[in-house]
């Protein structure tokens, strides 16, 4: 492949001046889909321009009322943050299902976002926590939510010259809790072929008090389905709650065919990993004291 | 295109070199540095063959840029054993008959090695979850993960205090 330029800036000012100066250069944070794509030709930068030299953008940090992730932590460094596995415990493993370790070691939930495929992982656990990514430009910084990012697949909102920088997440309290579950031919190392994130709020005698439910793989991008959480709002998750649910996760998924599943299989895993991520979260948060 | 000169330490030896700002470091360890145990399988981080630890961490080598390794520090196949002595690993490796052409050996070394430094005793499921993404297209994985499952009986053995 043709060699790029490489830069390495330690601020966030000095990517952008990068990436705003050259439309076709790329920022690179763990490159487990970058340096794919630039080996297979797929694209050509003429310049990358590496983050994670900018101490900002990597670990967890607690600001406010928010948990704060570097754009460049990778996957597993998640996991080491204790008060974020237990607040967020969906959004952590579903960043841990993708690919193998040493893909995780350098992946980062970011650049999951940012290639924009349907399927990838971390996004529906993320736009069912209600992430936000805080995204840097040459306009300055703006914050946006995740799932106005993807727009189609290998398409993202984010103008020339703007990387996102952070995520953030809620410090909540108890009797919250999500989970991610996604549905793929093998027990590791594959493309999900549904997958979904849940988010349950309950209060002290179990009724559900918010619940957002995101799907992924079932469309061209990630999908909030209000209709789902909307079905569970105000009920202890009853049997019939939980089908309303299911019609209405099913009724949102539009995906297509393909080797690893058809129109009426993903439709049909949606709605069961949909009710099983439910009560994964539920029980989470009902273990909450 | 102007080469870029990189400092890191590899395998405890501080090392410089001049690379294409595109080379992955695979391409540097083996062509440049001349440590060839690294392999390259897929090129895309699908089947680990060049899997060497980078700041402590287990890595694809074909999918770090070799300038990133600035300032950091690479362990690969040829830092596992001690002079002409064997890691356990290793020697588990051989007497399992763990391979077969030896291609995927190195990358299967290496993640074995960096699983036991963090937990060394791990069950069954663990090694095979932790080995997912070294793939070995000869031995059908059991006597891969009979070789780390004894390597680690081994080393909990040699930690414990006599």
């Amino acid at each position: 492949m043709p060699s790029p330029a490489f830069h390495a800036p330690d601020t966030v000012e000095g990517a952008v001046a990068l990436l705003s100066g050259d439309p076709t250069a790329r920022p690179l944070s763990g490159g487990t889909d970058l340096i794919v794509q630039m080996r297979s030709g797929r694209i050509a930068p003429s310049a990358v321009v590496d983050l994670k030299r900018i101490a900002s953008l990597s670990g967890v940090r607690r600001e406010g009322d928010a948990f704060v992730i570097g754009a460049a932590t990778p996957c597993t460094a998640l996991k080491n943050d204790a008060d974020l596995c237990a607040a967020w415990p969906g959004v952590v493993e579903a960043a841990n299902l993708i690919g193998s370790v040493q893909v995780r070691n350098r992946a980062t939930m970011a650049g999951n976002l940012c290639n924009a495929s349907p399927a990838a992982d971390s996004v529906p656990a993320l736009v069912a926590a209600g992430a936000s990514c805080v995204v840097a430009g040459p306009a300055g910084m703006r914050e946006v939510a995740v799932q106005d990012i993807p727009v189609s697949p290998g398409r993202t909102s984010l103008a020339s010259g703007e990387f996102v920088v952070e995520f953030r997440l809620p410090v909540r309290g108890t009797r919250a809790a999500d989970a991610y579950l996604r549905s793929i031919p093998r027990t590791e190392m594959d493309i999900a072929v549904v997958g979904v994130g849940a988010n349950i709020e309950l209060d002290a005698d179990g009724t559900c008090t918010a619940a957002s439910i995101a799907l992924g793989a079932v469309a061209p991008t990630v999908v909030l389905v209000e209709a789902a959480g909307a079905a569970l709002v105000g009920t202890r998750l009853e049997d019939d709650a939980l089908a309303s649910m299911v019609e209405a996760v099913t009724a949102a998924c539009a995906p297509i065919d393909d080797k690893r599943g058809t129109v009426a299989y993903r439709k049909a895993m949606a709605g069961v990993l949909a009710k099983r991520t439910v009560q994964i979260a539920a029980q989470r948060a009902g273990a909450k004291a | 295109m102007n080469r870029i000169h990189v400092n890191s330490t590899v395998n405890g030896d501080a090392t410089q070199f001049l690379c294409d700002p595109g080379a992955s470091l695979l391409d540097v360890l083996r062509d440049t540095l001349h440590l060839t145990g690294s392999k390259e399988g897929c090129g895309s981080g699908d089947c680990g063959a060049c899997t060497v630890e980078l700041d402590g961490e287990m890595v694809c080598s074909c999918l770090v840029l070799a300038a990133e390794a600035e300032g950091r520090t690479v362990a690969t196949i040829e830092g596992v054993a001690e002079g002409s002595v064997l890691h356990p690993v290793q020697q588990k490796f051989l007497e399992h008959a763990a391979l077969q052409c030896g291609f995927c050996t190195p990358g299967f070394i290496v993640a074995a090695k960096s699983l036991l430094d963090r937990n060394p005793n791990p069950t069954e499921t663990e090694v095979r979850y932790w080995l997912a993404g070294n793939l070995c297209r000869c031995t059908g994985y059991d006597k891969i993960v009979r070789a780390v499952m004894d390597a680690a009986a081994e080393l909990r053995q040699e930690r414990t205090p006599a």
